[in-house]
Protein backbone atom coordinates (compact mmCIF):
# COMPACT_ATOMS: atom_id res chain seq x y z
CA UNK A 1 0.00 0.00 0.00
CA UNK A 2 1.06 3.59 -1.26
CA UNK A 3 1.57 6.34 1.72
CA UNK A 4 -1.13 8.68 1.42
CA UNK A 5 -0.97 12.28 1.89
CA UNK A 6 -2.57 12.19 5.03
CA UNK A 7 -0.23 8.97 6.71
CA UNK A 8 2.85 11.19 5.59
CA UNK A 9 1.47 14.23 7.33
CA UNK A 10 0.34 12.50 10.00
CA UNK A 11 4.25 10.87 10.41
CA UNK A 12 5.38 14.48 9.75
CA UNK A 13 3.91 16.15 12.69
CA UNK A 14 4.17 13.26 15.01
CA UNK A 15 8.33 14.11 14.13
CA UNK A 16 7.73 17.51 14.84
CA UNK A 17 6.29 16.98 17.96
CA UNK A 18 9.38 14.86 18.93
CA UNK A 19 11.88 17.43 17.67
CA UNK A 20 9.95 20.25 19.81
CA UNK A 21 9.08 18.40 23.17
CA UNK A 22 13.14 17.07 22.82
CA UNK A 23 14.94 20.22 22.22
CA UNK A 24 12.50 23.21 22.30
CA UNK A 25 10.41 22.34 25.85
CA UNK A 26 11.55 23.46 28.99
CA UNK A 27 13.07 20.48 31.35
CA UNK A 28 10.06 19.96 34.60
CA UNK A 29 11.91 21.50 37.53
CA UNK A 30 11.68 18.04 39.62
CA UNK A 31 11.55 15.39 37.05
CA UNK A 32 13.60 15.78 34.72
CA UNK A 33 13.94 14.51 31.34
CA UNK A 34 11.62 11.95 32.59
CA UNK A 35 8.41 14.14 31.91
CA UNK A 36 9.25 14.18 28.95
CA UNK A 37 7.47 10.79 28.23
CA UNK A 38 4.11 12.57 29.23
CA UNK A 39 4.48 14.06 25.47
CA UNK A 40 3.63 10.57 23.91
CA UNK A 41 1.79 8.79 27.14
CA UNK A 42 -0.69 11.49 27.70
CA UNK A 43 -1.72 11.76 24.21
CA UNK A 44 -1.66 8.17 23.57
CA UNK A 45 -3.90 7.55 25.92
CA UNK A 46 -6.20 9.92 25.13
CA UNK A 47 -5.92 8.47 21.28
CA UNK A 48 -7.13 4.83 22.97
CA UNK A 49 -9.89 5.67 24.57
CA UNK A 50 -11.13 7.69 21.69
CA UNK A 51 -10.50 4.48 19.41
CA UNK A 52 -12.21 2.83 22.18
CA UNK A 53 -15.14 4.74 22.06
CA UNK A 54 -15.29 4.49 18.36
CA UNK A 55 -15.42 0.21 18.73
CA UNK A 56 -18.47 1.02 21.19
CA UNK A 57 -20.43 3.28 18.95
CA UNK A 58 -20.02 1.78 15.34
CA UNK A 59 -20.81 -1.38 17.23
CA UNK A 60 -24.50 -0.58 18.20
CA UNK A 61 -24.61 1.38 15.07
CA UNK A 62 -23.69 -2.02 13.43
CA UNK A 63 -26.11 -3.86 15.15
CA UNK A 64 -29.30 -1.68 13.82
CA UNK A 65 -28.27 -0.40 9.83
CA UNK A 66 -26.67 -4.18 9.30
CA UNK A 67 -23.87 -2.20 7.32
CA UNK A 68 -20.43 -3.99 6.58
CA UNK A 69 -18.61 -0.63 6.96
CA UNK A 70 -19.54 0.19 10.42
CA UNK A 71 -17.94 -3.35 11.11
CA UNK A 72 -14.75 -2.42 9.36
CA UNK A 73 -14.65 0.66 10.98
CA UNK A 74 -14.80 -0.99 14.56
CA UNK A 75 -12.41 -3.63 13.43
CA UNK A 76 -9.73 -0.96 12.70
CA UNK A 77 -10.47 1.00 15.36
CA UNK A 78 -10.11 -1.74 17.62
CA UNK A 79 -7.10 -2.63 16.29
CA UNK A 80 -5.09 0.72 15.84
CA UNK A 81 -6.48 1.41 19.46
CA UNK A 82 -4.65 -1.61 20.74
CA UNK A 83 -1.11 -0.39 19.07
CA UNK A 84 -2.29 2.89 21.37
CA UNK A 85 -3.00 1.35 24.58
CA UNK A 86 0.17 -0.75 24.17
CA UNK A 87 2.35 2.59 23.84
CA UNK A 88 0.44 3.79 27.04
CA UNK A 89 1.36 0.63 28.86
CA UNK A 90 4.83 0.53 27.63
CA UNK A 91 6.03 4.64 28.19
CA UNK A 92 3.87 4.58 32.07
CA UNK A 93 6.14 1.93 33.78
CA UNK A 94 9.18 3.73 32.06
CA UNK A 95 8.36 7.04 33.60
CA UNK A 96 6.80 5.31 36.58
CA UNK A 97 10.18 3.71 37.29
CA UNK A 98 12.25 7.05 38.14
CA UNK A 99 9.25 9.06 39.68
CA UNK A 100 7.32 6.57 41.69
CA UNK A 101 10.13 4.51 42.29
CA UNK A 102 8.06 1.33 40.81
CA UNK A 103 7.00 -0.21 37.31
CA UNK A 104 3.50 -1.16 37.93
CA UNK A 105 1.12 0.11 40.88
CA UNK A 106 -2.56 -1.27 41.11
CA UNK A 107 -3.59 2.09 40.19
CA UNK A 108 -7.14 2.34 39.37
CA UNK A 109 -6.38 3.95 36.09
CA UNK A 110 -3.35 1.77 35.46
CA UNK A 111 -5.37 -1.24 36.00
CA UNK A 112 -7.68 0.37 34.15
CA UNK A 113 -6.09 0.60 30.85
CA UNK A 114 -4.39 -2.47 31.34
CA UNK A 115 -8.25 -4.27 31.57
CA UNK A 116 -9.16 -2.50 28.52
CA UNK A 117 -5.72 -3.57 26.62
CA UNK A 118 -7.22 -7.71 27.69
CA UNK A 119 -10.99 -6.51 26.51
CA UNK A 120 -9.74 -5.34 22.69
CA UNK A 121 -6.81 -8.28 22.59
CA UNK A 122 -9.75 -10.91 23.42
CA UNK A 123 -12.01 -8.34 20.57
CA UNK A 124 -9.34 -9.25 17.91
CA UNK A 125 -8.62 -12.56 18.80
CA UNK A 126 -12.51 -13.46 18.91
CA UNK A 127 -12.50 -11.87 15.15
CA UNK A 128 -9.65 -13.90 13.93
CA UNK A 129 -11.42 -17.05 15.09
CA UNK A 130 -14.56 -16.82 13.18
CA UNK A 131 -14.73 -17.38 9.37
CA UNK A 132 -18.31 -16.10 8.62
CA UNK A 133 -18.50 -12.95 7.97
CA UNK A 134 -21.47 -11.66 9.13
CA UNK A 135 -21.44 -13.73 12.18
CA UNK A 136 -17.82 -12.07 12.91
CA UNK A 137 -19.41 -8.85 12.55
CA UNK A 138 -22.17 -9.23 14.86
CA UNK A 139 -19.98 -11.33 17.57
CA UNK A 140 -17.90 -8.86 17.46
CA UNK A 141 -20.36 -5.76 17.82
CA UNK A 142 -21.80 -7.76 20.83
CA UNK A 143 -18.09 -7.88 22.53
CA UNK A 144 -17.54 -3.87 21.44
CA UNK A 145 -20.96 -2.57 23.02
CA UNK A 146 -20.88 -5.09 26.45
CA UNK A 147 -16.97 -3.77 26.40
CA UNK A 148 -17.61 -0.35 26.67
CA UNK A 149 -20.49 -1.30 29.22
CA UNK A 150 -17.24 -2.78 31.29
CA UNK A 151 -15.31 -0.02 31.16
CA UNK A 152 -17.14 2.14 34.33
CA UNK A 153 -17.61 -0.95 36.68
CA UNK A 154 -13.71 -1.39 36.02
CA UNK A 155 -13.10 1.98 37.20
CA UNK A 156 -15.34 2.09 39.87
CA UNK A 157 -13.83 -1.38 41.58
CA UNK A 158 -10.44 -0.33 41.31
CA UNK A 159 -11.10 2.98 41.81
CA UNK A 160 -12.23 2.21 45.52
CA UNK A 161 -8.47 0.88 46.08
CA UNK A 162 -5.99 4.20 47.06
CA UNK A 163 -5.41 6.18 43.72
CA UNK A 164 -1.58 7.35 42.50
CA UNK A 165 -1.84 8.51 39.25
CA UNK A 166 -1.14 11.93 38.50
CA UNK A 167 -4.62 14.00 38.72
CA UNK A 168 -5.40 15.77 35.40
CA UNK A 169 -3.38 19.09 34.25
CA UNK A 170 -5.50 19.78 30.72
CA UNK A 171 -9.20 18.37 31.60
CA UNK A 172 -9.91 19.79 34.83
CA UNK A 173 -12.30 22.53 36.11
CA UNK A 174 -10.25 25.05 36.98
CA UNK A 175 -7.28 26.55 34.21
CA UNK A 176 -4.71 23.79 33.23
CA UNK A 177 -1.88 24.15 35.44
CA UNK A 178 1.40 23.52 32.92
CA UNK A 179 2.95 26.28 32.25
CA UNK A 180 2.77 27.97 28.23
CA UNK A 181 5.47 26.22 26.56
CA UNK A 182 4.76 22.69 27.75
CA UNK A 183 1.21 23.05 27.50
CA UNK A 184 1.79 23.72 23.79
CA UNK A 185 3.66 21.02 22.99
CA UNK A 186 1.30 18.52 24.68
CA UNK A 187 -1.22 20.35 22.81
CA UNK A 188 0.25 19.81 19.64
CA UNK A 189 1.29 15.91 21.21
CA UNK A 190 -2.65 15.76 20.83
CA UNK A 191 -3.33 17.20 17.77
CA UNK A 192 -0.38 15.08 15.95
CA UNK A 193 -1.26 11.81 17.46
CA UNK A 194 -4.97 11.89 16.67
CA UNK A 195 -3.74 12.82 13.05
CA UNK A 196 -1.77 9.57 13.25
CA UNK A 197 -4.56 8.07 14.94
CA UNK A 198 -7.06 8.85 11.43
CA UNK A 199 -4.24 7.98 9.51
CA UNK A 200 -3.75 4.68 11.01
CA UNK A 201 -7.63 3.95 10.82
CA UNK A 202 -8.10 5.28 7.48
CA UNK A 203 -4.96 2.93 6.40
CA UNK A 204 -6.79 -0.30 7.84
CA UNK A 205 -10.07 0.30 6.74
CA UNK A 206 -8.62 0.19 3.28
CA UNK A 207 -6.94 -2.72 3.97
CA UNK A 208 -9.80 -4.28 5.62
CA UNK A 209 -12.07 -3.05 2.51
CA UNK A 210 -9.44 -4.28 -0.06
CA UNK A 211 -9.07 -7.86 1.91
CA UNK A 212 -13.46 -8.50 1.56
CA UNK A 213 -12.75 -7.38 -2.14
CA UNK A 214 -10.32 -10.46 -2.74
CA UNK A 215 -12.87 -13.39 -0.49
CA UNK A 216 -16.51 -12.14 -1.86
CA UNK A 217 -17.73 -15.21 -1.67
CA UNK A 218 -17.01 -15.86 2.60
CA UNK A 219 -19.87 -13.52 3.36
CA UNK A 220 -22.31 -16.46 2.05
CA UNK A 221 -21.05 -19.54 3.62
CA UNK A 222 -22.55 -19.77 7.20
CA UNK B 1 -42.93 -11.27 30.16
CA UNK B 2 -44.61 -13.99 32.16
CA UNK B 3 -44.52 -16.39 29.09
CA UNK B 4 -40.45 -15.32 28.25
CA UNK B 5 -40.06 -16.31 32.35
CA UNK B 6 -42.04 -19.47 31.85
CA UNK B 7 -40.26 -20.57 29.06
CA UNK B 8 -36.71 -19.86 30.35
CA UNK B 9 -37.95 -22.19 33.29
CA UNK B 10 -38.51 -24.91 30.94
CA UNK B 11 -35.26 -24.42 29.14
CA UNK B 12 -33.57 -24.10 32.76
CA UNK B 13 -35.37 -27.37 33.58
CA UNK B 14 -34.32 -29.46 30.60
CA UNK B 15 -30.59 -28.65 31.49
CA UNK B 16 -30.49 -29.25 34.91
CA UNK B 17 -32.19 -32.60 34.00
CA UNK B 18 -29.29 -33.39 31.75
CA UNK B 19 -27.09 -32.28 34.36
CA UNK B 20 -28.73 -34.44 37.36
CA UNK B 21 -28.95 -37.37 35.23
CA UNK B 22 -25.44 -37.34 34.01
CA UNK B 23 -23.63 -35.32 36.76
CA UNK B 24 -20.18 -34.74 34.68
CA UNK B 25 -19.95 -31.19 34.38
CA UNK B 26 -21.09 -30.81 37.67
CA UNK B 27 -18.52 -33.26 39.65
CA UNK B 28 -15.84 -32.49 37.96
CA UNK B 29 -16.51 -28.52 38.86
CA UNK B 30 -17.16 -29.20 42.27
CA UNK B 31 -13.19 -31.66 42.45
CA UNK B 32 -11.71 -29.12 40.85
CA UNK B 33 -12.88 -26.35 43.85
CA UNK B 34 -11.53 -28.78 46.68
CA UNK B 35 -8.07 -29.02 44.75
CA UNK B 36 -8.10 -25.78 44.26
CA UNK B 37 -8.72 -25.03 47.92
CA UNK B 38 -5.83 -27.62 48.49
CA UNK B 39 -3.29 -25.94 45.97
CA UNK B 40 -3.98 -22.57 47.41
CA UNK B 41 -3.50 -22.84 50.88
CA UNK B 42 0.26 -24.73 49.96
CA UNK B 43 0.97 -22.17 47.41
CA UNK B 44 1.38 -19.50 49.87
CA UNK B 45 3.22 -19.68 53.41
CA UNK B 46 0.52 -20.16 56.34
CA UNK B 47 3.05 -18.68 58.53
CA UNK B 48 2.92 -15.35 56.88
CA UNK B 49 -0.65 -15.26 55.43
CA UNK B 50 -3.11 -15.69 57.47
CA UNK B 51 -6.11 -18.23 56.26
CA UNK B 52 -8.56 -15.81 56.59
CA UNK B 53 -6.70 -13.55 54.78
CA UNK B 54 -6.04 -16.19 52.16
CA UNK B 55 -9.65 -17.17 52.25
CA UNK B 56 -12.02 -14.70 50.41
CA UNK B 57 -9.62 -14.30 47.50
CA UNK B 58 -9.35 -18.37 47.31
CA UNK B 59 -12.79 -18.76 47.39
CA UNK B 60 -13.73 -16.41 44.58
CA UNK B 61 -10.72 -17.16 42.43
CA UNK B 62 -12.30 -21.06 42.82
CA UNK B 63 -15.94 -19.49 41.72
CA UNK B 64 -14.53 -17.95 39.00
CA UNK B 65 -12.59 -20.98 37.59
CA UNK B 66 -15.14 -23.56 38.65
CA UNK B 67 -18.19 -21.68 37.16
CA UNK B 68 -16.78 -21.36 34.03
CA UNK B 69 -16.18 -25.35 33.91
CA UNK B 70 -20.32 -25.26 34.18
CA UNK B 71 -20.68 -22.31 31.72
CA UNK B 72 -18.62 -23.84 28.82
CA UNK B 73 -20.83 -27.02 28.97
CA UNK B 74 -24.21 -24.90 28.89
CA UNK B 75 -24.12 -24.61 25.31
CA UNK B 76 -21.50 -27.00 23.91
CA UNK B 77 -23.55 -29.52 25.31
CA UNK B 78 -26.32 -28.18 22.37
CA UNK B 79 -23.38 -28.90 19.87
CA UNK B 80 -23.12 -32.79 18.97
CA UNK B 81 -26.68 -33.20 17.54
CA UNK B 82 -27.74 -29.22 16.98
CA UNK B 83 -29.49 -29.21 19.75
CA UNK B 84 -29.62 -25.51 19.67
CA UNK B 85 -31.44 -26.01 16.21
CA UNK B 86 -34.17 -27.40 17.76
CA UNK B 87 -34.63 -24.66 20.73
CA UNK B 88 -34.72 -22.51 18.07
CA UNK B 89 -37.23 -23.89 16.13
CA UNK B 90 -39.89 -24.71 19.01
CA UNK B 91 -41.97 -21.74 19.73
CA UNK B 92 -39.93 -19.65 22.63
CA UNK B 93 -38.49 -16.13 22.49
CA UNK B 94 -34.53 -16.03 22.26
CA UNK B 95 -34.63 -13.87 25.33
CA UNK B 96 -36.39 -17.39 26.73
CA UNK B 97 -33.42 -19.57 25.45
CA UNK B 98 -30.88 -17.15 26.99
CA UNK B 99 -32.30 -17.04 30.41
CA UNK B 100 -32.93 -20.27 30.57
CA UNK B 101 -29.42 -21.37 29.94
CA UNK B 102 -28.59 -18.59 32.46
CA UNK B 103 -30.89 -19.53 35.36
CA UNK B 104 -29.75 -23.30 35.15
CA UNK B 105 -26.14 -21.98 35.27
CA UNK B 106 -26.60 -20.39 37.99
CA UNK B 107 -27.90 -23.40 39.82
CA UNK B 108 -25.45 -24.97 38.33
CA UNK B 109 -22.69 -22.38 40.25
CA UNK B 110 -24.62 -21.72 43.56
CA UNK B 111 -24.89 -25.74 43.98
CA UNK B 112 -21.08 -25.62 43.44
CA UNK B 113 -20.80 -22.55 46.43
CA UNK B 114 -22.70 -24.36 48.49
CA UNK B 115 -20.14 -26.75 48.75
CA UNK B 116 -17.10 -24.92 48.53
CA UNK B 117 -17.88 -22.27 50.74
CA UNK B 118 -18.26 -24.84 53.67
CA UNK B 119 -15.16 -26.47 52.43
CA UNK B 120 -12.95 -23.44 52.86
CA UNK B 121 -14.39 -22.40 56.03
CA UNK B 122 -13.98 -26.04 57.57
CA UNK B 123 -10.14 -26.62 55.65
CA UNK B 124 -9.31 -22.77 56.66
CA UNK B 125 -10.68 -23.05 59.84
CA UNK B 126 -13.15 -19.98 59.43
CA UNK B 127 -16.40 -18.97 61.89
CA UNK B 128 -19.25 -18.96 59.49
CA UNK B 129 -21.87 -18.91 62.06
CA UNK B 130 -22.85 -15.54 62.05
CA UNK B 131 -21.81 -14.50 58.65
CA UNK B 132 -23.05 -16.83 56.71
CA UNK B 133 -26.30 -15.09 55.66
CA UNK B 134 -24.52 -12.03 54.09
CA UNK B 135 -22.02 -14.38 52.79
CA UNK B 136 -24.80 -16.26 50.89
CA UNK B 137 -26.49 -13.14 49.70
CA UNK B 138 -23.20 -11.67 48.38
CA UNK B 139 -22.43 -14.89 47.03
CA UNK B 140 -25.77 -14.99 44.98
CA UNK B 141 -25.16 -11.67 43.83
CA UNK B 142 -21.77 -12.09 42.55
CA UNK B 143 -22.85 -15.69 40.59
CA UNK B 144 -26.02 -13.56 38.76
CA UNK B 145 -23.08 -11.12 37.28
CA UNK B 146 -20.71 -14.10 36.80
CA UNK B 147 -23.58 -16.14 34.94
CA UNK B 148 -25.15 -13.27 32.73
CA UNK B 149 -21.82 -12.59 30.51
CA UNK B 150 -20.61 -16.04 31.41
CA UNK B 151 -23.61 -17.51 29.57
CA UNK B 152 -23.54 -15.15 26.54
CA UNK B 153 -19.51 -15.72 25.79
CA UNK B 154 -19.85 -19.54 26.28
CA UNK B 155 -22.77 -19.36 23.55
CA UNK B 156 -21.00 -17.10 21.66
CA UNK B 157 -17.18 -18.99 22.01
CA UNK B 158 -19.19 -22.79 20.67
CA UNK B 159 -19.04 -21.21 17.24
CA UNK B 160 -15.84 -20.01 16.74
CA UNK B 161 -12.64 -21.97 15.63
CA UNK B 162 -11.27 -21.91 19.62
CA UNK B 163 -14.23 -22.75 21.50
CA UNK B 164 -13.51 -23.34 24.81
CA UNK B 165 -9.73 -21.66 24.63
CA UNK B 166 -11.73 -18.69 23.97
CA UNK B 167 -14.29 -18.72 26.65
CA UNK B 168 -11.57 -17.72 29.45
CA UNK B 169 -10.56 -14.79 27.45
CA UNK B 170 -13.56 -13.20 26.75
CA UNK B 171 -14.86 -13.90 30.20
CA UNK B 172 -11.96 -13.19 32.70
CA UNK B 173 -11.93 -9.11 32.07
CA UNK B 174 -15.76 -8.76 32.54
CA UNK B 175 -15.38 -10.97 36.06
CA UNK B 176 -12.98 -8.72 37.44
CA UNK B 177 -15.84 -5.93 38.87
CA UNK B 178 -17.73 -9.12 40.43
CA UNK B 179 -14.32 -10.74 41.80
CA UNK B 180 -13.01 -7.41 43.44
CA UNK B 181 -16.56 -6.30 45.24
CA UNK B 182 -17.07 -10.03 46.10
CA UNK B 183 -13.53 -10.98 47.50
CA UNK B 184 -13.72 -7.14 49.45
CA UNK B 185 -17.11 -7.73 50.35
CA UNK B 186 -16.07 -11.44 51.95
CA UNK B 187 -13.37 -10.14 53.29
CA UNK B 188 -14.99 -7.39 55.61
CA UNK B 189 -17.29 -9.59 56.71
CA UNK B 190 -15.24 -12.52 57.70
CA UNK B 191 -12.93 -9.94 59.72
CA UNK B 192 -16.00 -9.35 61.66
CA UNK B 193 -17.03 -6.02 60.18
CA UNK B 194 -20.64 -5.40 59.89
CA UNK B 195 -22.60 -5.51 56.63
CA UNK B 196 -22.64 -1.70 56.41
CA UNK B 197 -18.94 -1.57 55.84
CA UNK B 198 -19.99 -3.60 52.41
CA UNK B 199 -21.98 -1.16 51.78
CA UNK B 200 -20.41 -0.08 48.74
CA UNK B 201 -19.21 -3.17 47.25
CA UNK B 202 -22.46 -4.74 46.93
CA UNK B 203 -24.30 -1.71 44.99
CA UNK B 204 -21.27 -2.41 42.40
CA UNK B 205 -22.28 -6.27 42.43
CA UNK B 206 -26.05 -5.36 42.18
CA UNK B 207 -25.30 -2.91 39.79
CA UNK B 208 -23.28 -4.86 37.76
CA UNK B 209 -26.04 -7.72 37.55
CA UNK B 210 -28.50 -5.15 36.21
CA UNK B 211 -26.94 -3.46 33.68
CA UNK B 212 -25.17 -7.00 32.36
CA UNK B 213 -28.81 -9.37 32.76
CA UNK B 214 -30.31 -6.60 31.06
CA UNK B 215 -27.51 -6.03 28.17
CA UNK B 216 -26.57 -9.93 27.68
CA UNK B 217 -29.96 -10.75 27.47
CA UNK B 218 -30.75 -8.06 24.65
CA UNK B 219 -27.82 -8.66 23.18
CA UNK B 220 -28.09 -12.82 22.62
CA UNK B 221 -30.39 -13.08 19.61
CA UNK B 222 -27.71 -10.85 18.00
CA UNK B 223 -25.64 -14.00 18.31
CA UNK B 224 -27.80 -16.28 16.09
CA UNK B 225 -28.01 -16.70 12.93
CA UNK B 226 -30.48 -14.15 11.28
Amino acid sequence: MKPTPLSLAAVAAVLVTFVRAIFFTPLEATQGPAQKILYVHAPAAWVAFMAFGLVGLTSVLYLWLKEDRLDRVAESSAEVGVVFTTVVLITGPLWGKPIWGAYWTWDARLTLTLFLWFVYVAYIVLRGAIDDRAMRARYSAVLGILGSLLIPFIHLSVYLFRTLHPQPILMKPSAPSLPGEMLATLLLAFASFTLLYVALLRARYRYAVERDDAHPAEAYDA
Amino acid sequence: MVEVLRDAWLIAKKDLAIEFRTRSAFFSALVFALLGIVIFYFAWDSSAVSAIDLAPGVLWVIFTFSGMLGMHRSFSVEQPDRGIDGLLASPVARESIFLGKALANLVFVVAVQAVAIPSVALFYGLPLGNVWLPLAGIALLAAIGLVSVGTLFSAMAVNTRLAELLLPMLSLPFFVPVVIPAAQATAKLMSGRPVGDAGAWLKLLLAFDIVFVVACTLAYPFTLEE
